[in-house]
């Protein structure tokens, strides 16, 4: 029987692939193993092997079509005898529908309001008229070292696979190439060992950027991230600072499971001596990095695997830089402050422009950096529009959202007209089943449910 | 290092050469299956295969009995289908349904069978070491001869809670056997350029641990060792070090193009040290098993591959209620 060849899943965060190449022609015939076809994914170009043995009939996808869905039919293979048509119609075996998260227990909306307006609010970060250029979120982190690697020769690289694999995520790309391998550094996997080295290094006068594969198997390093880097300076009186960077990407990816899913941010935010950022544009991760390399503290710079490949406006300035503690306000609003950063940051923004619909109009701040944090920006928001809603990734128990609350209350008590409420990622490891990881997972929904709750509405 | 020939020369009965080629067969089609999967989309996350390597398992298994425990990283599956764990249970954890064995809350990295003494299944490079002679250290404890396998990589050889866990192990002389698995690549990071001391076995001599290097990809040479690294440990002797020579043909996980090799480096291995083509040559060439006979073999093993591939299809998925349980005892 004709079997139809669907666009194959080629990394956990693949939705859809270019077809690079087909390695066979219409006619040939293939075995079980052979390589077809070369497929670019988000991350890399891969090769893929044929499943069944049969003649390739036809051709679906041509070659250098990109935007391919994954299970889409790319091509037909037919048995001995047989003809293209044969082929069964799309029998392609879906992966189980996505179960809608429930929503957290709010009165339903009665009479739909008036909408309101988005107000997208332009950024403080550059000057109007400012060239810009679109690119990922990837691409801004690469240029940010680059840059920086290039106006400082003791600034360098070193990680698990940073230099001639080209980063497990893409990030230093190209970097092997034009610094040499001094200066970009593959290392053992001995996270606590190269994180000790990094930190004598600064203490030597370098400015190492330490590159965890993510953030999770930082915690193999933690304790001299936070017992070396973070107190040394306290700790000598302030003879002995510690220049470094420590970035990778933090928080959940795509069913990865518990060990490989968790936000740290609050872990780090809790630590004196620490510098903590985490970006949700490209601009941010390209201007904060380039700050963090600079700085004369230990940052701890957490980025995101699903941000990675997003887009976005970035100055195309020679020199472009955002400094700590200072917040961007993305949507001005009147009923409701919405404070987020990092991935929370694509929850918030949807679920105001949700909100709006509703004609509820949300501000939503993103902190880009959580220490030191802009309370001001936030507190100012609060007090003109009486209620607060918080959003992040990680767990509810000594969440960032919690701190804030008790700061908002310590020092905005009268402003308040609603209690301010945390929503957070659930209160368990994150599974691997698709239903229940994305029932884990923060989502606009709950965002625009806890607005409402705080708007009596 | 033991050498094919010396294999060979020991005495293997038909049944036991049938048995390995099964069981090694059974893991290699597993794991196609798992790879097609994945590229359908029914397996998410990451997703690492075994295939190349599965003479290591079935070999170390082979000289196990009743009571011993074994532990490993992210590359599993072959693992579990070796200590005799249900493919169908392994397929559906694979997909996230509820009848995987950690009812789809672990997936491919994680999963557990108590009842077979196979205690995971972890996704942080070399924590199942110290972890391993922890278990072992449970036995030890309780004065029994069971022992444990602590199943590690190359890459992993380098973290530094193996050489912690070195000390203790011989220290407190604790029956835990380390396998370490060379397949010479950590990711896309080979031996030689992640270290100086290549012969990763002769690290335990700082610590007064004996081991030997073997030949990873011969299931009877690797099955000789581990019955002598067994007798080392059942007789109260300590730890001992097994360093697996093989090679994982496919990339690191589902995702990684393996642009760090060539292909004719992986043509060669496939085409001259396959653990399967050899144990079907000795089947074959002596005289001891027909092609129909292994051809039945073949045909048994795709019919259970496919039945744990259409179970993890169908099993469904955990009931949103799992999501809160499990988190306490
Ligand atoms: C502590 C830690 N650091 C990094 C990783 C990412 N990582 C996963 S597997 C791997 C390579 C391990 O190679 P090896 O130990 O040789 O085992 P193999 O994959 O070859 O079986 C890396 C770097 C991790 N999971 N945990
Ligand atoms: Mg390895």
């Amino acid at each position: 029987m004709a079997t139809e060849i669907l666009m194959p899943a080629l990394s956990p965060t693949m939705e859809e692939g270019t077809l690079a190449k087909w390695l066979v022609k219409e006619g040939a015939v293939v075995k079980s193993g052979q390589i077809i076809a070369e497929i670019e994914t988000d991350k890399a170009t891969m090769e893929f092997e044929a499943v069944d043995e049969g003649t390739v009939g036809k051709l679906l996808v041509a070659e250098g079509t990109a935007g391919v869905k994954v299970n889409t039919p790319i091509a037909v293979l037919v048995e001995e005898g047989e003809s293209v048509s044969d082929a069964p119609k799309a029998a392609a075996v879906a992966a189980p529908a996505p179960v809608a998260a429930p929503v957290a227990a709010v009165a339903a909306t009665p009479a739909a309001a008036a909408p309101v307006a988005v107000v997208s609010k332009a950024s403080a970060d550059w000057a109007a008229g400012t060239p810009m250029k679109t690119m990922t979120v990837r691409e801004a982190l690469r240029e940010a070292m680059a840059e920086e690697m290039r106006g400082n020769a003791n600034v360098f690289l070193m990680g698990e696979e940073v230099g001639e694999y080209q980063g497990a995520y893409k990030i230093s790309q190209g970097l092997l190439d034009e610094f040499g391998p001094k200066r970009v550094i593959d290392t053992p996997i001995t996270e606590i060992g190269f994180a000790g080295i990094g930190v004598g290094a600064a203490w030597g006068g370098l400015n190492p950027i330490v590159e965890f594969m993510t953030f999770n198997f930082a915690m193999q390093a933690i304790d001299h991230i936070i017992n070396s880097a973070a107190k040394t300076l306290y700790m000598s009186g302030g003879q002995m600072n510690c220049p470094i960077v420590f970035r990778g990407p933090n928080g959940a990816a795509a069913r990865v499971a518990a060990q490989h899913s968790q936000d740290y941010t609050a872990w780090y935010a809790a630590i004196p001596g620490l510098k903590v950022v985490m970006p949700y544009s490209a601009s941010d991760a390209k201007g904060l990095l380039k700050s963090a390399i600079r700085d004369p503290n230990p940052v701890v710079f957490l980025e995101n695997e699903i941000l990675y490949g997003q887009s976005f406006e970035v100055p195309d300035l020679p020199d472009f830089t955002i400094p700590f503690g200072k917040a961007r306000i993305w949507r001005e609003g009147t009923d409701v402050t919405i404070v987020s950063f990092g991935i929370g940051m694509k929850h918030a923004l949807e679920a105001a422009d949700q909100l709006a619909k509703d004609g509820i109009s949300a501000e939503v701040i993103d902190l880009r950096t959580i220490r030191p944090l802009d309370y001001d920006t936030v507190l100012a928001s609060v007090m003109k529009t009486n209620r607060c809603v918080t959003v992040e990734e990680g767990f509810p128990v000594g969440s960032i959202g919690n701190h804030l609350s008790a700061v908002i209350m310590e020092r905005a008590f009268d402003y308040l007209d609603a209690p301010v409420i945390n929503c957070t990622g659930k209160d368990v490891p994150m599974p691997y089943a698709a239903n229940l990881e994305k029932f884990a997972l923060i989502t606009a929904a709950e965002v625009v449910a806890a607005v409402k709750s705080v708007c009596y509405r | 290092m033991a050498t094919k020939k010396a294999a060979e020369k020991s005495n293997v009965s038909k049944d036991e050469l049938l048995k390995y080629y099964r069981d090694m067969l059974l893991i290699r089609r597993f794991e196609e299956k798992a790879g097609q999967l994945y590229g359908m989309g029914l397996i998410g996350g990451f997703c690492h295969l075994y295939i190349g390597q599965e003479a290591v398992v079935v070999g170390l298994e082979a000289a196990t009995k009743a009571g011993d425990k074994r532990i490993t990283s992210y590359r599993d599956h072959g693992h579990m289908l070796a200590c005799g764990m249900d493919a169908r249970g392994v397929m559906a954890e694979l997909t996230g349904r509820e009848g995987g064995y950690s009812k789809g809350k672990g997936g491919s990295m994680h999963m557990f069978s108590k009842e077979k003494h196979f205690y995971g299944g972890h996704g942080i490079v070399a924590a199942q070491v110290p972890l391993g002679a922890g278990l072992a250290f449970s036995d030890w404890y309780k004065g029994n001869d069971n022992v444990t396998f602590a199943y590690f990589g190359d890459g992993a050889a380098n973290q530094g809670q193996v050489y912690e866990t070195y000390n203790m192990a011989e220290l407190w002389g604790l029956p835990v056997i380390f396998v370490i698995e060379n397949n010479q690549y950590a990711m896309g990071t080979s031996v030689k350029r992640s270290t100086k001391s290549t012969t990763l076995f002769g690290r335990g001599t700082a610590y007064g641990i004996p081991g030997e290097q073997v030949d990873g990809m011969d299931v009877l040479a690797v099955k000789e060792a581990a019955e002598k690294a067994v007798a080392h440990c059942r007789a109260g002797k300590g730890p001992y070090i097994l360093e697996m020579m093989t090679y994982r043909y496919r990339g690191h996980s589902m995702s990684d193009p393996a642009k760090y090799r060539t292909r004719e480096e992986v043509e060669k291995i496939k085409s001259e040290k396959d653990c399967i083509e050899h144990v079907r040559d000795l089947l074959t060439q002596s005289g001891l098993a027909s092609e129909e006979e292994l051809k039945a073999i073949d045909k048994d093993i795709k019919e259970i591959v496919n039945d744990s591939a259409e179970f993890a299809k169908t099993s469904p998925e955990p009931d949103l209620t799992e999501l809160w349980t499990d988190i306490y005892a």
